[in-house]
């Protein structure tokens, strides 16, 4: 695989220099398609998404290359980190559109830099997928915005529908964080999903970031004896209340539903057996039970050593998806034309399953429902029935 | 269910009581204010967590060596900031400033060592034991930390009224040049007085993040604001008045959560302070400015 990795200072310099020479070396043997990757790889907690979706990018490419599935077509990334920086994001839009000229991005890592950077892409008429962005109304920016990754929305109510069908719940009551961006949409996504089944809710318990006192909270819930309760937080606050629920003589029968965020090995570290038979949703997690699923996890394995998480795997399905548009298109540089492939695809078999686009270009995938462990800390595939 | 709220109300009241009154003492001591203490507190957590994890020592030593590790950054606060701005004679607001400093110099030495993100205390036969009482679960930590609280509350007290560095400390909080002029060797009696406070704030820490389980860089910043909540309410330098001010703001969050529900229990706990700083400007178990500690 053709690939250049680019620090934000030595842009400018080598940008230019060494595509132009890579690619007038590959000008006899076929045509190159350059594609934009822009993932933070530094910045903060943005780096742990960006890191994995460029590998689970790369690695796709680097087979798709290898198998010369588009024939003449040789892939090449141009990576680029803005360092979760939004204004850095818009710079390298721009530059990899007008000097670059790559005929698609794939990216950014953050919500907050795509709805700065990616008008630019949709006024230029270059499609963008997006792997890790899950902000409500993302794609409305246009139609050359695309996403593999499953907002919560898509997700939760296939959770709350199996925890109703499984466990008979009728009474739900649900915590969340007040002031958390994160937790508030997820608590919203949640209480519509109670409203939409038809559920009691009993009561609705909140806090703030930093607390880790919940015992107030869940001794208020335990006298409204809910058959089961709603978790709109993050994996440290989750765990915390899974802890306390417990030293808090909670009935075993009580079911705890969870939310994406909550799909943390910082979830088991923290609960330990408190977190047995939590129920979460995800769009994929590492041991989905699909041929294709599992090929990728091993040569991911193979490649960097670790275990690749949802952001990478939704990367991964990002580029081949975005291959096989430029295959359909056989174009290299028309950005219209691949749009217009990509936006065709609706049989797709991916790594998160079968996909297909919304009519808001957002990924359409059967979530999976996941139990915790709490024993062997991972979170294992609900049986269907 | 109110039994259990009151447990649950008393057992937070009491950590923020043990934190508090560290703060008080140095307060009512040296009339500063020590804003390192959130930190303090925070390294003593930090402290408890390794000796338990790498030594594996029972709790009540790891609280003492959290204690005596936090006491020693209690001195250190006095030689690297109190000290040396005194002998410049600054503005013991810059006191306050500098100690604000060292707070961040140590949570950004724990980001690094420890790294950002929450841990816990390992599992141990304490965190899980409860007893079942009249319907309430009440968990053998929380007991606990009620009673160490206290004892450590008596203790100091013990020592303030009746032993020779509780008559100097004493002594010193009333008059330094005073107490100069008896003999007191005043420099050393401050630095008793900081591992004291420090010491206390490490214990308080232990026993949050073994209630809570949770350990973590940042955590000594909600506290330090609880502490001053609890400081001022109590009455500024009153070691009684901390105790108490710290039992009820625990209460009295734990009863907003029940009442109204979490969005206002920071309105509510800080609504009371101001209430009662309207009414009874000088804390509710005011002291003359005179006799202090």
């Amino acid at each position: 695989m053709a690939s250049l990795t680019l620090s934000r200072r030595s842009i400018l310099l080598a940008a230019g220099a060494t595509a132009l020479s890579r690619s007038l070396a590959f000008a006899q043997s076929g045509r190159i398609a350059k594609i934009g990757l822009v993932q933070s790889t530094t910045g903060g907690s943005a780096a742990l998404y960006g890191i994995e979706q460029k590998q689970g990018i790369e690695l796709a490419f680097a087979e798709i290359n290898a198998a010369k599935t588009l024939k003449d077509i040789t892939l090449q990334t141009i990576h680029a980190d803005d360092g979760a920086d939004r204004g850095q994001t818009v710079n390298i839009f721009q530059r990899l559109i007008r000097q670059d000229n790559v005929v698609a991005i794939l990216g950014p890592t953050l919500s907050n830099s795509a709805f700065a950077a990616d008008p630019i892409a949709q006024q230029a008429g270059i499609p963008v997928i997006a792997s890790s962005n899950t902000a409500p109304n993302l794609t409305k920016i246009g139609d050359f915005i695309f996403r593999t990754s499953v907002p919560e929305d898509q997700v939760f109510p296939t959770v709350l529908r199996y925890a109703v069908k499984t466990r008979g719940i009728k009474r739900v009551a649900l915590i969340y964080g007040l002031d958390d961006a994160l937790t508030r949409s997820a608590h919203d996504v949640q209480k519509k999903a109670v409203a939409d089944l038809g559920l009691e809710q009993v009561g609705v318990e909140s806090y703030q970031r930093g607390d880790v006192d919940f015992s107030a909270q869940l001794t208020k819930i335990r006298e409204q004896k809910p058959d089961a309760i709603i978790l709109g937080t993050l994996a440290e606050e989750a765990a915390a209340i899974l802890r306390q629920a417990r030293q808090l003589g909670f009935d075993s029968k009580v079911a705890f539903i969870g939310c994406n965020a909550n799909i943390s090995a910082k979830l088991f570290e923290l609960a330990g057996p408190a977190a047995n038979g939590i129920i979460v949703g995800a769009a994929w997690f590492a041991g989905f039970d699909s041929p294709r699923s599992k090929a990728f996890v091993e040569a991911y394995r193979k490649r960097y050593g670790t275990t690749p998480d949802i952001y990478a795997a939704q990367g991964y399905d990002a580029a081949y998806l975005l291959a096989e548009a430029i295959r359909r298109a056989d174009d290299v540089s028309n950005g219209k034309l691949v749009r217009d492939k990509l936006a065709s695809i609706s049989d797709f078999e991916g790594v998160l399953g079968r996909f297909g686009w919304s009519v808001d270009r957002d990924a359409t995938v059967q979530p999976k429902v996941l139990i915790g462990d709490g024993d062997s800390k991972v979170f294992v595939a609900a049986p269907t029935s | 269910m109110l039994l259990q709220q009151f447990v649950n109300g008393l057992s937070l009241g009491a950590v923020y009581a043990v934190f508090a009154i560290g703060f008080s003492l140095v307060f009512g001591v040296m009339n500063v204010l020590n804003l390192s203490q959130g930190a303090v507190f925070m390294w003593g957590a930090y402290v408890g967590l390794e000796v338990v994890r790498n030594l594996a020592l029972p709790l009540p030593l790891a609280i003492l060596a959290a204690g005596i590790a936090a006491g020693l950054l209690g001195v250190l606060s006095e030689l690297l900031v109190f000290r040396p701005l005194q002998r410049r004679g600054a503005n013991r607001w810059m006191g306050m400033v500098g100690s604000l400093a060292l707070a961040r110099i140590l949570i950004g030495l724990a980001q690094e060592i420890f790294g950002t993100q929450v841990v816990r205390y390992p599992d141990n036969a304490l965190a899980g034991a409860a007893i079942d009482l009249f319907g309430a679960r009440l968990q053998l930590l929380q007991v606990v930390a009620i009673g160490v609280a206290f004892t450590m509350v008596v203790a100091l007290a013990a020592l303030l009224r009746f032993s020779n560095l509780g008559r100097a400390i004493r002594t010193v909080a009333f008059s330094e040049s005073v107490a100069r002029l008896v003999g007191i060797p005043v420099d050393r009696v401050r630095l008793a007085t900081f591992f004291v406070s420090g010491a206390l704030a490490g214990g308080a820490g232990v026993l949050w993040s073994l209630l809570f389980q949770s350990v973590s860089p940042f955590m000594g910043d909600s506290i330090l604001l609880k502490g001053l909540t609890v400081m001022i309410l109590g009455g500024l330098g009153n070691i009684v008045g901390a105790l108490v001010g710290g039992l009820l703001l625990g209460l009295v969050e734990v009863a907003s959560i029940v009442a109204v529900g979490s969005g206002y229990r920071d309105a509510i706990g800080f609504g009371l302070v101001l209430l009662i700083l309207v009414t009874r400007p000088t804390g509710l178990f005011a002291t003359r400015e005179t006799k202090r500690a």
